[in-house]
């Protein structure tokens, strides 16, 4: 009723507004989709169409190889935060212990600290204990600012857990590795899924923390980005990026998915 | 009621600290093989803790646990023969009916095709054949209710330990599983420890009722015991309603006189009352009659505030001179007292039950100080209050040294609850 109320100038009012958020959040991606198939080497007019520059890209090692060590940075850290992060927040809503309420509070710290902080403070400790620089350092160095959110996703997993059903499993027979692995982590699943893809996305795009802890032969794709939009972005990068923003929406898309059949499923369940 | 010689769990001086609070204080309890136990007491009372310190999900802080004779500290949940139904069902949520009911199975590495055998047997026991595919979510109260039930049963437990699973259910479905319930003990012959805080369910379900208060074991006996002779004035309020005079006793021949603000009563005597003795009358409100006449050996007068039907019967509230209320009830069709007539009150005195007041004369003491300066709302919250903290002012009931005043005759408010006055006095201090 209210929509059908709506006057006719409200509409278009309200579409023209979307139109225009969609627009502003998504040109700019359409602009690097379109230049990457761009004859010209100059991104200022659209010349002709191709797909030269997916070759060259494929051609240029040095962007492939930080390309292949950022997938090596962001699986390791993932990988690396997903098991210390959810092993932290069961442990940490398990059991009441001294100084739990202060570990809570120092969770926030590295999330709430200026990148730069902790980039100098994680060289400075590398340097100390001798770690050389390289994909090993960036590895811990992302591991540490991402183990925060897959604690707190999967702490907000736990909240509408029932304990009794650890109790149930046990009861049953099942010991405690049984109850972990058979109860616990199927019923935090989703929050420990949502945490890996917080966490391999922080570290994807992460430049500033990689830059202080990167080492010669480590550098990440956004790093090499970065270097070389100082001497003009060839479109090769943008080739790239159109992979990647393919890749992403593909992930989206079929998260969305799962999801949305989840909840049908649950729908339908409902009594 | 299954008698059975030997004991299937037994529960020796068992003492339960959390902290500050003693939530359940030295409990000895024998469990009979076969035997339909319920555990009954107000929230608070450590009946919970009490069936998960068999189960394993908590440690006694003191004392000795026997489950088939052999003590069980050292054994963790899983490796306990007993099983529990959960209040909350407890049921595995990504799982389906049939891998929850067979989770037990599979943890003691059942061959296949026995667990799916099994598992239909369960399942056809509580009447969910067809259920197998359906996940939690998408059944009801009732079908989860019968899910958990089929899941604990599955290994064939020697006990099983049921903590309020009839708690989430509406009220017809909870009739209609209590007799399902006992049905099936009396089927399968498992020992049922049943943990409940409803009077009405434990009554009709149990072969023997132990009635829990504040972290003790008030009386362990069959149901028309519990009612019709109640070991405590907790017990004789708890279950059921009943009119609590207190008085002093003094004992003549077959029957005692008891002296109470309101008049003089007598009741039963059951031997063991000295002369002067404190002591409380107990009398059911079926029990109580009345007539113009005085009886023999009654001196008691109330005035008939209002009369209540209720369906079959109809509930007189009744004003005695002490100030204090009491209850009677009359089946429709027979006499009812008129309402602001005075009536001259009595029972058969086999039909009153005298408890030994020392190990509640704390509270009659704390109930007759004089709270007419507080206000009604006051008591509310004190009121609220105390089921919350129940466990925490539990001690002086076991204390039993009470001063001299305390054995004063004044009736105690038959609507005060002795915790609840207890707690007002704390307020009040």
């Amino acid at each position: 009723m209210a929509k059908s109320g709506q006057s006719l100038g409200a509409r278009v009012r309200n579409t023209a507004f979307s139109a225009l958020v969609y627009l502003f959040l998504y040109a700019p991606i359409a602009v690097i989709v379109l230049f990457s198939f761009n004859t010209s080497r100059r991104n200022i007019v659209f010349e002709g169409f191709t797909l030269d520059w997916y070759g060259v890209m494929a051609g240029n090692t040095q962007l492939m190889d930080s390309l292949v060590n950022t997938l090596i940075v962001a699986s390791c850290s993932t990988l690396l935060s997903v098991i210390i992060g959810s092993l932290a927040a069961v442990g940490m809503y398990r059991y009441r212990f001294r100084g739990r309420a202060a570990i809570d509070a120092l969770l926030y710290i590295p999330v709430v600290i200026p990148e730069v902080v902790l980039g100098i403070a994680l060289l400075s400790v590398f340097s100390l204990a001798n770690v050389p620089l390289g994909l090993l350092s960036m590895i811990i160095a992302h591991a540490t600012f991402s183990i925060p959110f897959v604690v707190f996703t999967v702490r907000a997993r736990l909240s509408g857990f029932d304990a009794s059903t650890e109790e149930a499993a046990m009861d049953l027979g099942a010991n405690r590795l049984q109850v972990f692995s058979r109860i616990t982590v199927p019923l935090i699943a989703p929050g420990i899924g949502a945490g890996a893809m917080l966490a391999f996305t922080l570290s994807i795009d992460d430049i500033i923390i990689s830059f202080f802890t990167t080492g010669a032969t480590s550098m990440t794709f956004p790093l090499k980005v970065m270097e070389m939009v100082r001497s003009g972005v060839s479109p090769d990068v943008y080739a790239l990026s159109t992979i990647i923003i393919l890749v992403t929406f593909a992930v989206v898309v079929t998260s969305q998915a799962i999801r949305y059949r989840h909840q049908k499923g649950q729908e339908h369940t409902g009594t | 009621m299954l008698m059975a010689s030997q004991a299937i769990v037994e529960l020796k001086n068992v003492d339960k600290r959390y902290g500050e609070n003693h939530v359940v204080k030295d409990l000895n309890l024998a469990i009979n093989e076969g035997e339909f136990l319920s555990i009954l007491g107000p929230s608070g009372c450590g009946k919970t803790t009490t069936l998960r310190m068999i189960a394993g999900f908590e440690q006694q802080s003191s004392g000795t646990i026997l489950v088939e004779g052999e003590p069980v500290e050292d054994k963790e949940p899983f490796e306990r023969n007993v099983n529990t139904v959960f209040q909350s069902y407890a049921l595995f949520p990504h799982m389906t009916v049939f891998e929850n009911v067979a989770f037990g199975l599979k943890m003691k590495r059942t061959a296949r095709a026995e667990i799916r055998e099994r598992v239909q047997e369960a399942l056809a026991l509580v009447q969910l054949e067809g259920f197998e595919k359906r996940y939690p979510s998408q059944l009801s109260g009732g079908q989860k209710q019968r899910v958990a039930i089929a899941r604990a049963i599955i290994n064939q437990p020697k006990v099983l330990l049921l903590d309020e699973p009839l708690g989430a259910l509406d009220l017809k479905l909870r009739k209609q599983m209590q007799l399902e319930l006992k049905r099936l003990q009396k089927r399968l012959g498992i020992t049922f420890v049943y943990v409940t805080h409803d009077q009405e369910e434990a009554l009709t379900m149990s072969d023997r009722i132990a009635v829990m208060h504040e972290g003790i074991l008030d009386q362990l006996d069959a149901p028309s015991r519990i009612y019709d002779f109640p070991a405590t004035r907790f017990v004789a309020d708890f279950i059921g309603e009943s009119n609590i005079f207190d008085g002093l006793a003094s004992p003549q021949g077959k029957n005692i006189v008891v002296t109470t603000e309101a008049g003089r009563v007598l009741g039963q005597n059951s031997g063991g009352f000295e002369e002067g003795e404190q002591v409380q009358v107990s009398v059911r409100p079926e029990k109580l009659r009345f007539d113009s006449e005085a009886r023999e050996g009654f001196d008691l007068e109330g005035t008939v505030r209002e009369n209540i039907f209720v369906g079959t019967f109809i509930k007189s509230i009744l004003l005695l001179s002490s100030g204090q209320e009491v209850v009677l009830t009359s089946l429709s069709g027979q006499a009812v007292p008129e309402e602001g007539r005075s009536y001259h009150l009595f029972w058969e005195p086999s039909d009153a039950v005298i408890l030994h007041s020392r190990s509640q004369e704390i509270w009659s003491t704390i109930a007759n100080v004089d709270l007419s300066g507080f206000s009604a709302e006051a008591d509310a919250s004190a009121d609220a209050g105390s089921a919350e903290t129940g466990g925490a002012n539990a001690a002086p009931a076991s204390a039993g040294a009470a001063s001299a005043s305390a054995a004063s005759a004044s009736a105690t408010p038959a609507a005060a609850s002795a915790p609840a006055a207890a707690h007002r006095q704390k307020a009040r201090a």
